[in-house]
């Protein structure tokens, strides 16, 4: 067994899903003035709009991908008689649809941060960072589904399920079932999960806020604080 | 509680619901409200002003939060004044209030600052030399000084510290002493009234060591001449309040609403009570909105517009249907009755000296000053008599000077204003004009004379100002000559002047008599408010005497409601007696040098090799032989040989060389500098400017952005003063040669070092070599007084100086130790030749009385104080200087204290001085009180000043009233027991207490009105005659045709023909004239470099144009233009205006050339600042001195800076160049 494979795949996640739960705890408790999602929209409004929604929408799409795909037990899927490569070959289309709006939409949002004066005297390196690793992130994630298309019977795909699946449920042989993955997966998966490590420092944590959002659905129309 | 746990309690947070579930209470933690709280809490506030040249004198509120500058708010606890004004406050405007944000800004200098290729020499040559040694190599070697002079202005600068610029400093300064002489250190700072402790720290160091502080009031041409010509007053003008007590106010060339925004409010209130009022500008200013009429002369013609209404005025209410208060108010307080002599030109007669005691048989019984003495022909006796208060009673005639209706012998007379009717005859008089079509003509008039006899037998035609007067207005008086009506085109009518202003002659006839009547029915409450849209025109004097005439005329001055507002850039010093001593260190030295800006920088600059300017333009066509060949240099040195004007440098030979010369041949030091100058083996450094014995070699500028300002002729100073980069196009072989001044080859980098103390980076720091960082308003603690409201203001310390900067009083503090240091074995004790010049309010202005004469060519002896400058032997102790600076010195016990011509014992105050600051324990100063903070400084001032301190104002009106003759202490007395102290003045503004060092009283019943006690207290002008002057009679004066007030357009200083299609790109070139009025966005208040001001207008250099010129070039708004002459040149963008009338394009000064400048297509280097196209021109009227109320005073008389006679060419540019290549140079020294 490759040590650095254990490592990536059998501690890593641990690492970074510490750094990412105490990060965002200590930023939450004592950087609230930090939490937001440093909009650009009133230094350069060109663009953004077209970007943004088809970056957001693709990300989500991908966001809620991954979370049903990876953590829906096998047994479920068997259960409801979905096929293994029935639910690959959804995966690889779903996946290929969201993420090249996901690509068009960061592709475009790149281009305007980095080419506006403005915007680029305005953002830190932190930004510059993000967006370089979500867009090498996606760019690996997209170019799995031609090394998936080599093999449809998802085999491969039960594999990674059930990595995922015993990293969450904390059983300690997880890394060997992507021993036998595609360089391409590996490193897509390490980026992915880094991801995780540089959230809390970056302006990604307005994801929670974003999340927190659907309370508004339930929320009264007018609340009151009492005095004490 | 913590955040997140709150969060979670999700399903505990409804506590209870309300409006049938709509509303919830919630239970959640508040912490986060209180963010919005403390937006506006702060840990304390304190009061502060922004010490600019703006005149607001504005108090606010500076908050401080966290340690840090936050915000500023007006404040609104002024003391209330008079019960029938309206309140002074809010004061302040939003350029101030924009402060708070400079404060922490990128513009900022945080630390000392040296030049690179300085700081790398001086690092390298300082391992192995001390450090005057070090600095004589530098600055010495002249191919080791061009490297960092020709680097000035183009970047480069490393940080340094304290110590390393202190000694950098204190070695140039030491070796400056040694090697060429102490008056080789000069230092600029404007406006002591903006920050009076600030101004004062550089001042007073210059002062101990024997160096210069330059005027800045007549270099910024913000001077008016005509007031010292007319009350022997530097100026002296009415609150703003006062406007309020007006019933006819006119604002002529004033920008009221925008230039004096806190004071405003006086002006549009006043229209509530039915005050009518005139607004007069050649362009739409804001304040022409307040106007009931507008009249819109053609700029630069204001003097023509004035003249028509002195002939309308004068016409009908003194001659025609005379108002019987103009009559009486005339005759007492103007030189109206004086008797002038005729001079006999075969066919006319020339008007010539008032008639003097001394001309009379037996001096006419007056013994002292009979020469200074003017006569009256009295009514009553039908006599000639001497009436008291002209100025020959003021020195050593005690008891006599004042305005009473008497002869000298006490006898009541009422002196005769008209010999029409009692005549012996009618003769011939010429009149100077400047006008006609062809150059410098005159028109003749019949004047009614006397036949008198002369004491050496001889007869000799008299007549009255008055008479003179209506003769030169051209009024017909029924002795067939003289305009037949208003229409009638000769000069000074209404329809003539038409033709110059284009305004309509109705609309003249109107004002002018509106403006009498309700001076006539007031007793004077017309007013007029004047600004620098006139006074920066070469014949401002003219324009101002226009106008001073119409107000005098009708009684206007002196009284509350009426008179002469001119605001600008003066600040009124009210402690100024106090300050004095402490600016300019006549605790411990007297006398001290000072020198007239303009001058100074008219010759060092070499801008006199640039004249273009003949004299025969400007002089009377009888006078040309007098001025035949000479230049204005000539002039400027001439009127420095014969004491009119100052000297820096003085000598050509260093005056401490000079004095250990005289002592080695056994000879007082004064005798031997007199004899040496007589005999040629000593010379006056103005005869040989370019001489490297005679350049300024240290120059201080703090307080102050002269290159990015008030620098006219920016590009000469770049080239010869500094010796750097600039843009200068014109050629000497096109000007005019001096004849009897020494012309070398000239100069170019004559300031061996620039030191420049700033808060921020300005135009003026980018020139430095080194740059020292220096505390804001906020961080300092000082004294701000204005002309605009009678209250006294502190500025105090909100926080520490930011970074590494000091206040300027701890800088100078700094240098001064450090200069001590180096000083006590390299200079020690030395013996200084101090000269000065025949000065106002002192004896010396009784010079010579009749015709100049010239010591050098032999026409009278040289005497110090009469014939030339004073000499005087200053002891100085230059290991001693920084125990001088840091304490009271003796002098003001042994000799006293005082001011314009007073003087009173300051023992008592200097003990109290002990008490409050303390005493120094040991040294030179032992036993003295000490001056170790800026507070002991404010204290200095306010307990010697009378305005601040009751006892001495007490004190200063008894020693007046031993000159007048008359008991002016009532005036103090009430206030004897106020002293205002530092702390005071913090809690609330004060009131200051009325001093005979002004004009007007500080009272419960009446508003601040200049000539107020002159009117009231019968005390004289300080003018030849003690009255207020409509004549001059000074040879000059008569010289160049400005005897009475005259119209002369303006000059032509020709630097734009030869540029005219020379440097073509392609696009239409339009010749417009050009006007630097004040900035909308910046005034003073702020810099036009704030960012938050530059996003309000065009955000960097812009120049306005009409609509038609706009059209004529191809011009669109916003569009990119070059203006340039022979001058120089300077880009920025147009904004095509409706507001600009054809002919002419505004450019808003000090617009810093930090801020968007692209490179000239004309020059190829970057676009300079407004003054890049402007030059000093003097005007020799301006340098008369000795005499009476033309005598020299620092900031009072002397030549002016006047730059609105300038054209530019205007073209569209075609290609913008932004300059961004990378300066390798620069890039290195930045690295080494």
């Amino acid at each position: 067994m490759d040590y650095l494979d254990k490592f990536i795949f059998g501690i890593y996640p641990y690492i970074v899903l510490t750094i990412f739960i105490v990060g965002c705890l200590v930023r939450f408790e004592r950087e609230q003035y930090s939490w937001k999602s440093d909009s650009s929209q009133l230094l350069y409004r060109g663009q953004l709009r077209v970007g943004s929604i088809l970056f957001h929408l693709g990300i989500l799409g991908l966001f809620f991908g991954h979370l049903g795909g990876l953590l829906t037990p096998v047994i479920v899927w068997d259960t409801l008689g979905v096929s293994h490569s029935l639910k690959q070959l959804v995966a690889m289309t779903a996946g290929g649809i969201m993420g090249s709006m996901c690509f068009v939409g960061l592709v475009i949002l790149i281009h305007r941060r980095f080419t506006v004066d403005r915007l680029t005297q305005n953002s830190t390196w932190r930004d510059k960072l993000l967006l370089s690793w979500l867009l090498v992130t996606l760019c690996l994630g997209l170019s799995t589904i031609f090394v998936s298309a080599q093999h449809l019977d998802g085999h491969e795909m039960v594999n990674l399920m059930t990595w995922a699946q015993h990293v969450v449920t904390v059983r300690g042989d997880a890394a060997s079932y992507i021993m036998n993955a595609s360089i391409i997966f590996k490193i897509h998966l390490f980026m992915g999960m880094t991801l995780f490590a540089i959230f809390p420092f970056t302006r990604l944590v307005h994801i929670f806020s974003g999340f927190g959002m659907v309370t508004y659905i339930t929320r009264k129309w007018q609340l009151v604080r009492p005095r004490s | 509680m913590s955040h997140l746990l709150d969060r979670l309690s999700f399903f505990k947070r409804t506590r209870s619901t309300f409006a049938n579930g709509h509303g919830a209470v919630v239970q959640e933690d508040r912490k986060w409200e209180n963010a919005y709280r403390q937006r506006w809490q702060h840990d304390k506030i304190v009061r502060s002003t922004h010490g600019v040249n703006c005149t607001g004198s504005c108090s606010w509120q500076i908050y401080v939060k966290s340690g840090l500058i936050t915000w500023e708010t007006q404040q609104v606890n002024y003391p209330r004044t008079r019960p029938d004004l309206p309140n002074h406050e809010p004061r302040g405007c939003p350029r101030g209030a924009s402060y708070s944000w400079y404060v922490y800004s990128a513009q900022r200098v945080k630390y000392p600052m040296l030049r690179g290729v300085l700081a790398k020499l001086w690092r390298e040559v300082r391992k192995s030399k001390d450090p005057i040694a070090a600095w004589e190599y530098i600055s010495q070697t002249p191919e080791i000084a061009k490297t960092y002079k020709s680097r000035r202005g183009l970047g480069g600068f490393v940080r340094s510290n304290w110590d390393e610029v202190n000694e950098i400093i204190a070695a140039a300064n030491n070796f400056t002493v040694k090697e060429f002489g102490p008056d080789r250190v000069v230092g600029f700072s404007p406006i002591p009234a903006m920050s009076m402790i600030s101004y004062a720290s550089g001042s007073r160091y210059l002062s101990l060591i024997g160096g210069v502080p330059l005027s800045f009031y007549d270099w910024y041409c913000d001077l008016p001449p005509a007031s010292p010509q007319v009350w022997g007053e530097q100026t002296d003008v009415p609150e703003s309040a006062d406007w309020y007590n007006s019933t006819y106010l006119m604002v002529w060339g004033s920008n009221v609403p925008m230039t004096r925004t806190p004071d405003a409010h006086f002006y549009t209130e006043v229209r509530y009570k039915g005050t009518k009022t005139v607004a007069v500008s050649s362009d739409y200013g804001e304040m022409v909105k307040f106007g009931d009429i507008w009249l819109a002369p053609k700029q630069g013609t204001d003097a023509a517009l004035a003249m028509a209404m002195g002939h309308v005025i004068f016409k009908e209410f003194h001659l025609d249907n005379p108002s019987d208060y103009f009559t009486r108010y005339c005759r007492q307080y103007t030189d109206m009755p004086m008797l002038v002599m005729l001079d006999n030109k075969g066919e006319h007669y020339l008007p010539n000296y008032f008639l003097r005691a001394s001309h009379l048989d037996g001096n006419l019984n007056e013994q002292i000053n009979p020469e200074w003495k003017t006569l009256v022909i009295d009514g009553k006796t039908g006599n000639i008599v001497a009436p008291k208060g002209s100025i020959g009673f003021r020195w050593g005639d005690n008891g006599k000077w004042n305005l009473q209706e008497q002869d000298s012998q006490g006898q009541s007379i009422e002196a005769q204003l008209s010999l029409l009717n009692t005549q012996d005859q009618v003769v011939e008089v010429a009149f100077d004009y400047f006008a006609g079509e062809g150059e410098n003509e005159q028109f003749t008039r019949k004047v009614p004379v006397k036949k008198i006899k002369l004491a050496d037998g001889s007869e000799a035609l008299v007549t009255t100002v008055f008479d003179l007067m209506a003769a030169n207005y051209s009024i017909d008086r029924g002795l067939g000559d003289g305009a037949k009506d208003y229409f009638d085109n000769v000069p000074y009518t209404p329809a003539w002047q038409q033709k110059h202003t284009g305004v309509k002659p109705e609309l003249v006839i109107q004002v002018a008599r509106e403006f009498a009547q309700n001076a006539d029915q007031t007793q004077g409450k017309s007013m007029v408010i004047v600004g620098a849209a006139l006074n920066h025109w070469y014949h401002m004097d003219m324009t101002y005497r226009g106008i001073i005439n119409i107000l005098m005329m009708c009684g206007c001055i002196g009284q509350s409601g009426g008179g002469w507002c001119h605001y600008v850039g003066q600040e009124k010093l009210r402690p100024q007696t106090g300050w004095t001593p402490l600016a300019f260190g006549l605790d411990w030295y007297r006398p001290v040098r000072q020198m007239n800006g303009t001058s100074f920088f008219y010759n060092h600059t070499s801008q006199w090799r640039h004249e273009k300017l003949n004299l025969h333009e400007i002089t009377s066509s009888t006078a040309l032989n007098q001025f035949e060949n000479l230049s204005l240099i000539d002039c400027n040195a001439k009127a420095e040989r014969l004491g009119w004007l100052p000297s820096a440098p003085q000598l050509t030979t260093n005056p401490l060389q000079v004095t250990q010369q005289a002592i080695a041949a056994s000879k007082d030091p004064v005798a031997y500098a007199v004899d040496g100058l007589k005999d040629g083996s000593l010379d006056m450094s103005c005869n040989d400017p370019d001489n490297p014995k005679n350049f300024p070699r240290n120059m201080f500028v703090w307080r102050s952005n002269i290159l990015g300002s008030s620098g006219k002729g920016h590009e000469y100073f770049l080239k010869y003063l500094l010796g750097t980069q600039n843009a200068v196009l014109s050629e000497e072989e096109d000007c005019i040669k001096p004849q009897e001044i020494t012309v070398r080859p000239a100069a170019e980098g004559k300031l061996d070092l620039m030191v420049v103390l700033d808060f921020r980076m300005s135009t003026t720091c980018l020139y430095a070599d080194v740059i020292l960082p220096t505390a804001t308003w906020y961080e300092k603690d000082d004294l701000n007084t204005s002309d605009m409201h009678p209250f006294i203001h502190p500025l105090s310390e909100a926080v520490q100086p930011l970074w590494q900067s000091k206040s300027d009083w701890e800088i100078f503090k700094g240098i001064s130790k450090k200069f001590s240091e180096l000083a006590e074995d390299y200079l020690g004790v030395q013996k200084d030749l101090v000269l000065t010049p025949l000065m106002h309010d002192t004896p010396q202005e009784l010079g010579q009385p009749f015709d100049v004469k010239d010591w050098k060519k032999g026409e009278c002896d040289p005497v110090p104080g009469k014939t030339m400058p004073a000499m005087t032997v200053v002891e100085r102790d230059y290991g001693a200087i920084y125990q001088q600076y840091t304490s009271i010195g003796p002098l003001l016990e042994k000799i006293g204290n005082g001011g314009k011509g007073i003087s009173w014992d300051t023992k008592h105050e200097v003990d109290v001085l002990r008490g409050l600051n303390k005493v120094v324990q040991d040294g030179v100063a032992k036993g003295q009180p000490k001056l170790e903070t800026a507070i002991d400084a404010a204290e200095m001032i306010l307990t010697l000043a009378p305005e601040t301190n009751g006892h001495i104002a007490v004190k200063a009106w008894d020693a007046l009233s031993q000159i007048t003759g008359l008991d002016h202490t009532p005036l103090a007395l009430p206030r004897e027991h106020d002293t205002i102290r530092f702390r005071d003045i913090q809690a609330q503004p004060r009131k200051i207490i009325s001093s005979p060092t002004w004009s007007g009283l500080e009272s419960e019943t009446v508003s601040y009105n200049a000539g107020y006690t002159n009117v009231h207290e019968l005390i004289p002008w300080r003018t030849i005659t003690g009255r207020q002057q409509f004549y001059q009679d000074h040879q000059w004066m008569r010289a160049f045709g400005e005897s009475l007030c005259v119209y002369k357009p303006a000059i032509d200083l020709k630097t734009t023909k030869q540029v005219l299609g020379k440097h073509d790109n392609g696009n239409t070139e339009i010749v417009l004239n050009f006007i630097t009025p004040h900035q909308k966005w910046g005034i003073h208040s702020t810099y036009s470099d704030n960012i938050r001001m530059l996003t309000l207008s065009r955000g960097g250099p812009h120049v306005w144009i009409s609509e038609i010129d706009a059209q004529k070039a191809g011009i669109v708004d916003n569009d990119w233009i070059e203006a340039f002459n022979l001058n120089g040149t300077l880009t920025a963008r147009a904004v095509v205006s409706q507001r600009v009338p054809e002919g002419m394009t505004l450019m808003y000064h000090a617009q810093e050339r930090i801020i968007n400048v692209p490179g000239a297509e004309v020059s190829k280097k970057r676009g300079g600042i407004h003054n890049s196209v402007t030059r000093t021109v003097l005007k020799p009227t301006h340098m008369i001195g000795g005499y009476a109320q033309l005598s020299y005073g620092f900031n009072y008389y002397g030549t002016v800076g006047s730059n609105r006679d300038e054209f530019v060419v205007i073209r569209k540019m075609k290609n913008v160049d932004w300059l961004q290549e990378t300066d390798n140079l620069a890039q290195q020294n930045i690295k080494a």
